[in-house]
């Protein structure tokens, strides 16, 4: 999100905040969000592309409500006005490509009018099938949450968008030869993946509350939380849109001081520190093992100055709202240890994670029929989970090898912390704090560490470059 | 937080703002380019800061000459008893487009460990790229603040043109420094110039300066990956070669042939270098251009000059040169056309090392005071 675009939502936010206080605020959240999922994509260099895929996220979320809502709920009458306006807002988008003038609405110039409304009409065809005929029982939602998976490989593979590009561009009548995995950069949908995956997966298991299509829109592309999370909880989320909305002075001052906050991170700090952070162009280039560390330590705090300051914005804008977005970062680089630090950083990817992959795994090695030490169980829940979310980030050796050495941290850290249980606790306070000191310096340096991985494109440069930080080049 | 505690907050930051921008207007603070890490936290530059891609190059260009100077090596610490400092001016050929710091004339200068009456001769290149006499001038005038032994001045006739004298952006952005040169010279350039960029009271406040504020911000953070790397500049793998297949056109600034009228050419402005210089020896270089042997050739040198009017202009150099007794080095043909990159004036290492090689000979034989 540029600072245009984020001084826009501020403005827009503001007076939403005002002027639904009577009323009709999931309707105009959907409208913006809606469009916002537009404005918000970047230009993509296959034809057309820029448009489809957030014409594809809108399809994909209406869907996910018929797939994820009971059929006796799904009422045409409570619901058409959502179709309505999701409809009219591909169409009317799409008619701005006849206008003299254009709109900072769309990436690029929308494509025909008549392929527009062919595509809606696959799109409506497929809703209704589904609306009439499907139930979400277990078969369907498992057929969904993978079919959301394939998309996210397809996108987090580089040899796979890299292979879907040059399709694309094929049908398009565009040079293959310049086909790239960038040319699938689609906006936000890391995040709307995971909230389509909770609501598929909390329907199976039956904790889905019931809500409408604008409800369930509005979460999955609410716009202050779409290009960089927090990733919200539906029912919580939901609950927050339910009440009515009063913004009290103490909202605005909260949100205010979110939005200062945020935008000093991410705007003078993040992007001053990007400009020396550790990066693949750089990374050879040093040449002592000094800046080899000031240069990581840069990248460390840009990386989260840059996410944490995205997450304050869209807490502020949330505010505005009258939607409390949960929290997603809590002085993480100031916490003694690693299983804190990832109870600090990114938290509600990790909470997802931890409640849609290392409990329900965690459960399963404990119940089943193959017993586990509880060192094993913890070795592959822990590793399972960190290389999982390494693979979220995109599926390439050097995420693999950053989830693994968290993963490997973890445990080790809770072997630790199940050595030395109660070992430490006769020790004068003094020591404690000097304990705790040592553990907050020794967490940020492995974390550090790990952002090598993280930064760089191959385990090449990664391998040189901590060579470079131990001396040894 | 009551509605009346949020009002008094935006009215009082509001009011801080207008107090800060005003402050910053009347106060002024063109000094503060002189604020530097450079040489303190980080090594100094080898060169002046300049570079069209920072983030590949770590480096900017900007117009503040005390920054500029804050950020080179020469401004590291007081000239040692036992240094003989030579400061080498001159444009994008000096200042070495496509050459490493110790691949430039006053890197290979300074690796050839000369001595010279009795001192250890110190080189500093303080070329910055852009071909005009009158930025050349201002570096001067400012680097005679650094106590230089010996002024080397490599020129090319591109530089001398009037009517291109402040097409240098950083001409052009130091209107108040290039008008007391003019006034203090009788330079004939025209202070009212709708080229010079001349400074508003909006853009005296922080706001208005909010863009050359940036740099030098970000000029002090580059030195972070300066240290890091030593590297100042992007080098391309692949760059479009010198044109050596030339255009017909024989004028030369709206110049014709056959007589290059002088008039035109700003040899004052070089004279007033001289002066700047005062007793400090200079020694003025013609440096090389590329001679084409492409089509168009036996009208044209290069991309830069037609024959009649370059041959004309080291005529009257030379002329001037023997009548005023100042030391001049012609090495216009020293370099074979191959060894020139990506201008008719940009050379390759082998290139710079027979200039270089010409130039120690001179500096050499220099009298000691």
């Amino acid at each position: 999100m540029t600072l245009a675009y984020i001084l826009v939502f501020v403005v827009i936010a503001a007076i939403l905040g005002v002027a639904t206080r009577r009323g009709g605020r999931l309707p105009v959240l959907l409208v913006i969000s809606a469009l916002a999922v537009y404005a918000l994509q970047p230009a993509l260099p296959v034809r057309g592309l820029d448009f489809w895929l957030p014409t594809l996220t809108l399809g994909l979320t209406v869907l996910g409500w018929v797939l994820t809502t009971p059929r006796q709920q799904r009422i045409w009458r409570g619901n058409w006005p959502a179709v309505a306006i999701l409809g009219g807002i591909v169409i009317l988008l799409g008619l701005t490509r006849y206008l003299v003038f254009s709109l900072p609405l769309t990436a690029s110039n929308p494509p025909q009018i008549l392929l527009i409304l062919v595509v809606l009409l696959i799109v409506a065809a497929t809703g209704f099938l589904l609306w009439r005929f499907s139930k979400p029982g277990k078969l369907i939602l498992s057929a969904a949450f993978v079919f959301v998976i394939l998309i996210f490989v397809l996108l987090k593979v580089p040899a796979l968008s890299e292979w879907t590009s040059q399709v694309l561009r094929g049908w398009n009548g565009q040079s293959t030869l310049l086909a790239s995995p960038l040319d699938l950069r689609w906006l936000g949908f890391s995040y709307i993946a995971f909230r389509l995956l909770h609501t598929l997966r909390d329907r199976q298991s039956g904790r889905l509350p019931t809500v409408s299509l604008s409800e369930y829109v509005v979460y999955v592309i609410f716009f202050p939380a779409l290009s960089a999370g927090p990733i919200d909880r539906i029912e919580r989320f939901v609950g927050d849109l339910r009440r009515p909305l009063l913004i009290t002075s103490d909202d605005y001052g909260e949100a205010g001081k979110r939005l200062v906050v945020g935008l000093f991170k991410k705007f003078v700090i993040a992007d001053t520190l990007g400009l020396v952070a550790l990066n693949a162009t750089n990374a050879p280039q040093v040449r002592s093992a000094g800046w080899a560390w000031v240069l990581l330590y840069a990248y460390a705090f840009q990386i989260y100055f840059d996410f944490s300051g995205y997450t304050d914005i869209a807490i502020g804008l949330g505010r505005l709202l009258g939607i409390k977005l949960p929290e997603n970062f809590r002085a993480p680089y100031l916490k003694p240890n690693l299983t804190q630090f990832w109870n600090n950083w990114h938290m509600t990817l990790t909470q997802w994670f931890r409640a849609y992959f290392f409990n329900p795994v965690t459960r399963s090695l404990r119940s089943g029929k193959k017993k586990f030490s509880i060192p094993s169980i913890v070795f592959i829940t822990q590793m399972g989970t960190m290389v999982l979310i390494g693979l979220w980030h995109g599926v390439t050796w050097n995420f693999i090898a950053w989830g693994a050495w968290h993963g490997l941290g973890l445990f080790i850290h809770n072997r630790w912390s199940e050595w030395t249980k109660g070992r430490f606790a006769m020790l004068p306070i003094r020591w404690q704090k000097v304990l705790n000191v040592g553990g907050v310096v020794l967490t940020f340096h492995f974390v550090a560490i790990g952002w090598v991985f993280f930064a760089l494109p191959s385990l090449s440069i990664s391998g040189h470059f901590l060579q470079t930080l131990v001396g040894w080049r | 937080m009551t509605s009346r505690f949020l009002r008094n907050v935006f009215v009082k930051g509001l009011v801080l703002f207008l107090l800060i921008n005003l402050v910053f207007v009347v106060i002024n603070p063109v000094g503060l380019g002189r604020i530097s890490l450079y040489n303190s936290v980080f090594p100094g530059r080898l060169r002046f800061p300049f570079g069209e891609d920072p983030a590949q190059s770590y480096n900017l260009s900007l117009f503040n000459l005390d920054a500029m100077f804050a950020s080179h090596i020469i401004a590291a610490e007081p000239k040692p008893a036992g240094e003989y400092r030579v400061v080498v001016i001159g444009d994008s050929s000096t200042w070495g487009i496509l050459l490493r710091p110790e691949q430039t004339l006053a890197g290979q200068l300074e690796q050839a460990g000369l001595k010279l009456c009795g001192k250890t001769v110190r080189v500093y290149n303080l070329g910055y790229p852009t071909i005009s006499l009158t930025k050349d001038l201002m570096v001067l005038t400012y680097a005679m603040r650094y106590q230089p032994d010996l002024i080397i001045w490599p020129m090319t006739m591109e530089a001398f043109p009037l009517d291109s004298q402040l097409t240098s952006p950083i001409v052009a952005n130091n209107a108040a420094i290039v008008d007391t040169l003019i006034t203090r010279y009788q330079l004939p350039l025209d202070p009212r110039d709708p080229a010079f960029v001349h400074s508003s009271t909006w853009n005296q406040t922080l706001i208005g300066q909010r863009r050359s504020l940036a740099d030098l911000f970000r000029l002090q953070m580059y030195g972070v990956l300066w240290s890091a790397s030593g590297i100042d500049q992007s080098y391309p793998v692949d760059y479009e070669h010198a044109q050596t297949d030339l255009v017909s056109d024989v004028a030369y600034h709206g110049l014709q042939p056959p007589t290059l009228d002088e008039s035109k050419l700003a040899f004052s402005i070089m004279e007033a270098g001289l002066r700047v210089a005062g007793k400090t020896p200079v020694l003025l270089v013609n440096e090389p251009i590329l001679v084409s042997a492409g089509k168009n050739s036996a009208l044209r040198y290069n991309y830069y000059y037609p024959r009649w009017a370059y041959d004309q202009w080291r005529q009257m150099m030379k002329q001037k040169a023997a009548n005023q007794g100042w030391v001049y080095l012609d090495l216009w043909n020293l370099v074979s056309a191959d060894q020139f990159t990506n201008s008719a004036i940009h050379m390759t290492p082998v290139g710079e090392a027979l200039l270089t090689g010409r130039v120690e000979q001179t500096i050499l034989q220099q009298s000691c005071p």
